[in-house]
């Protein structure tokens, strides 16, 4: 099972400093899947999002994608083997029009499928094409979200990372978002890992999902598993659907 | 009807009433402000004893002014604005169609650049134009091209560079040392010049790959005086603080030159007057073309993934390595494009002056470029052209203003004020265009059609 894994983490530590925010982290993402990693703020999640991406890098244990170790290698080169991420806070360069921001995300390839990449990503977020020639900064939270996952998957990603895609927006967005990724993954068999505080909609989307509680993973099963177990259902949900 | 001629009498009379409140306010504090820095000056009488001169009227002419000033923009320019930005909130937005002139703006210019030193030929002749093609020309067009070749690492990159005069040193010594040792031609020495700057930009952006922002700039300004302290330290080879001199001119590519006791001299090959003219007109051209050359290859870059890159690395320097793009080979490419136009300028500037000595590569130098691509709004090559003309023209403006000492005095120097103009500058492009001059970035992509989109509109950050 283990060896089949795309993204295959294990034991996991990183530190800031000398303070432990991963404490022996296990996840596997197999290929086709759509894994959804939950937890309360501070748990560690967008630690471990970073770690994949080797920034900060981790202390002990492997992150092996692919079958290729990348625990060491630079961020820039783990990007190379086409794991691309929407990164918390979104992070879309603002002066830059949009057009410019998705040719940034193909520059991988340097533009080589660029026209038929783009058509595709305006087919799930018809938004940005009409945002075209507008600068990152000027769009709203919900299609610079939009424009994030985009310029990701304009390097045509085996596995996309994205780390609360669902952060600050209004709820109709949260579904327009979460309806992009499950088409994502259901039309085009692409592998997605995803943080999200908004446990209820992310497990619902998820084949399988992750607990974390202070930089461990305390539970794991299916996303529909997670989201009858009464533990999670106290922790997580209780609080009020999203 | 009656009633509202009596109030908007009134607003005028309260308008009135706090512009005179406010010029006095301004007095004040102007008086304040000046009555040690003007009011008195310390002198020495011919015992060589240190004597305090008043200088009342000056003080009274600068308060006064001071006073008018804010009496003027308070009582006239500021409801005037207010009136205006009013009828325009009210007015609808109408796209308007850039006119011919505005569309072809940078051909004209570039028309105007070349025709510039025949225009001036004509007239005020061979040898009056020496002052305006030197001091105007050459002088505005080396900060022009330095201020481009800053914006590079600093408008586009987003690294922050407060030593960029260093590059500026090292090409200027490579020529003036290896032209005055080996006899090499410009031609060969420019390229070599530049290559040699840009390895430096290179050697000093290895250190400082991992730094941003303010720890950058420092460190960028400790490599520019490190260069200075080993010119002025390295005696044996750069002659010390004494500069080096008598360093060849440029050659109009060995088929004649503009050196007078040469039988390759211009005016003998071409049978015309002897004049020192020429050679000043023909620095004009070259640093023209030097300076275009930089403006070719930046418009041109930028459109490039490696320009594309830059302006991302600006942006967000996480979000470009999570794209695969490898942040250390982008800013070191960065640093020695800069750095290698510097280098180019600094030739340039060894060959035009005949002397180079560490005096010309002090920290001022790298703080003026770096003024001129801020005012001119980071990344605009136009905005910088601007900045650095109303920069550096306006100093050697200055020193034309002789007529001063009559208001003044016969120990007032105008060109000693030139800080002030920059000062000046700074406060008012900052208070009116807080992005420089010109504040809006050109998108470098385009599917159908052309569209900027105004500086105002670009709130960074925020949805």
């Amino acid at each position: 099972m283990a060896s089949r894994a795309l993204l295959d983490v294990r034991g996991v530590e990183t530190y800031y400093g000398n303070i432990r925010a991963l404490n022996g982290v296990n996840v596997a993402v197999n290929e086709g899947e759509i894994v959804a990693l939950i937890g309360a703020n501070g748990a560690g999640k967008s630690t471990l999002m970073m770690t994949i991406f080797g920034a900060p890098r981790a202390r002990t244990g492997t992150i092996t994608f692919g079958g290729n170790d990348i625990t060491s290698l630079p961020t820039h080169e783990i990007a190379r083997l086409r794991i691309a991420q929407s990164p918390e806070g979104r992070r879309i360069f603002p002066r830059m029009t949009v057009l410019e921001n998705l040719q940034m995300g193909a520059s991988l390839d340097n533009l080589k499928h660029f026209d038929e990449d783009a058509e595709k990503v305006f087919q799930l977020f018809p938004r940005l094409k009409e945002r075209l020639s507008q600068r990152g900064g000027t769009l709203s939270g919900g299609e610079q979200q939009m424009l994030s996952i985009a310029r990701a998957l304009m390097a045509r990603p085996k596995l996309l990372l994205l780390d609360e895609p669902s952060l600050g927006l209004a709820p109709l967005i949260v579904k327009q978002i979460f309806d992009a990724i499950r088409e994502l993954n259901e039309k085009q068999g692409l592998t997605v890992f995803l943080v999200e505080q908004n446990a209820f909609g992310a497990l619902k989307l998820a084949t399988r999902g992750y607990v974390m509680v202070n930089g461990n993973v305390t539970m794991s099963g299916t996303g529909k598993e997670l989201l009858a177990n009464p533990e999670v259902r106290a922790a997580y949900l209780e609080g009020g659907r999203h | 009807m009656a009633e509202a001629v009596s109030t908007e009498r009134v607003a005028a009379n309260t308008n009135y009433a706090t512009a005179i409140r406010e010029a006095l306010f301004a007095g004040a504090i102007s008086f304040g402000l000046f009555v040690l820095l003007v009011g008195l000056k310390t002198d020495q009488n011919i015992r060589n004893e240190l004597i305090l001169v008043q200088r009342w009227g000056v003080l009274a002419i600068l308060v006064l002014l001071t006073m008018a000033g804010r009496f003027a923009y308070v009582a006239y320019l500021q409801p005037t604005l207010a009136a205006r930005a009013a009828a325009r909130a009210k007015a609808p937005a109408v796209a308007v169609e850039p006119s011919a002139l505005r569309k072809n703006w940078t051909k004209l210019a570039v028309l105007g650049l070349f025709l510039y030193p025949v225009v001036i030929v004509a007239l005020v002749g061979l040898q009056g134009s020496l002052k305006w093609v030197d001091n105007f020309g050459i002088q505005i067009l080396i900060y022009v091209m330095l201020a481009w070749g800053l914006n590079i690492v600093v408008g586009l990159a987003g690294l922050l560079d407060l030593g960029y005069v260093a590059f500026y040193a090292v090409g200027a010594y490579s020529y003036a040392l290896l032209a005055s040792e080996f006899g090499w031609s410009f031609w060969i020495l420019l390229p070599a010049a530049g290559m040699m700057a840009a390895f430096w930009g290179v050697i000093l952006g290895f250190p400082v790959l991992r730094l941003r922002g303010d720890y950058l700039a420092i460190v960028t300004l400790a490599f520019g005086e490190i260069i200075r302290l080993v010119i002025i330290n390295w005696r044996e080879v750069t002659n010390g603080s004494a500069g080096i001199s008598g360093i060849p001119k440029v050659t109009f590519f060995g088929i004649f030159n503009f050196d007078v006791s040469s039988p390759h001299y211009i005016g003998k090959v071409l049978g015309i007057a002897t004049s020192g003219a020429y050679y000043k007109i023909f620095l004009y051209y070259l640093i023209l073309l030097l300076a275009m050359l930089t403006a070719f290859v930046t418009i041109r870059l930028r459109r490039m993934p490696v320009g594309r890159a830059w302006e991302a690395l600006r942006e967000d320097e996480i979000a470009c390595r999570s794209l695969g793009i490898n942040t250390t080979t982008t800013k070191l490419t960065a640093f020695a494009t800069g750095a290698m136009f510097g280098g180019f300028a600094g030739s340039f500037f060894a060959a035009r002056q005949g002397f180079v000595s560490p005096e010309s590569f002090v920290f001022l130098e790298s703080a003026i470029i770096l003024a001129i691509v801020v005012l001119g709004g980071m990344g605009s090559l136009a905005g910088i052209a601007v900045a650095a003309v109303v920069m550096i023209g306006g100093t050697e403006i200055l020193r034309e203003m002789q007529f001063l000492k009559a208001v003044f005095g016969d120990g007032f120097t105008p060109e000693l004020y030139r800080m002030l103009l920059f000062g000046l500058a700074m406060v008012i492009v900052m208070v009116w265009k807080p992005r420089g001059f010109v504040g809006s970035r050109e998108p470098t992509a385009f599917l159908h059609e052309r569209k900027a989109v105004s500086a105002s509109f670009t709130k960074e950050g925020h949805g």
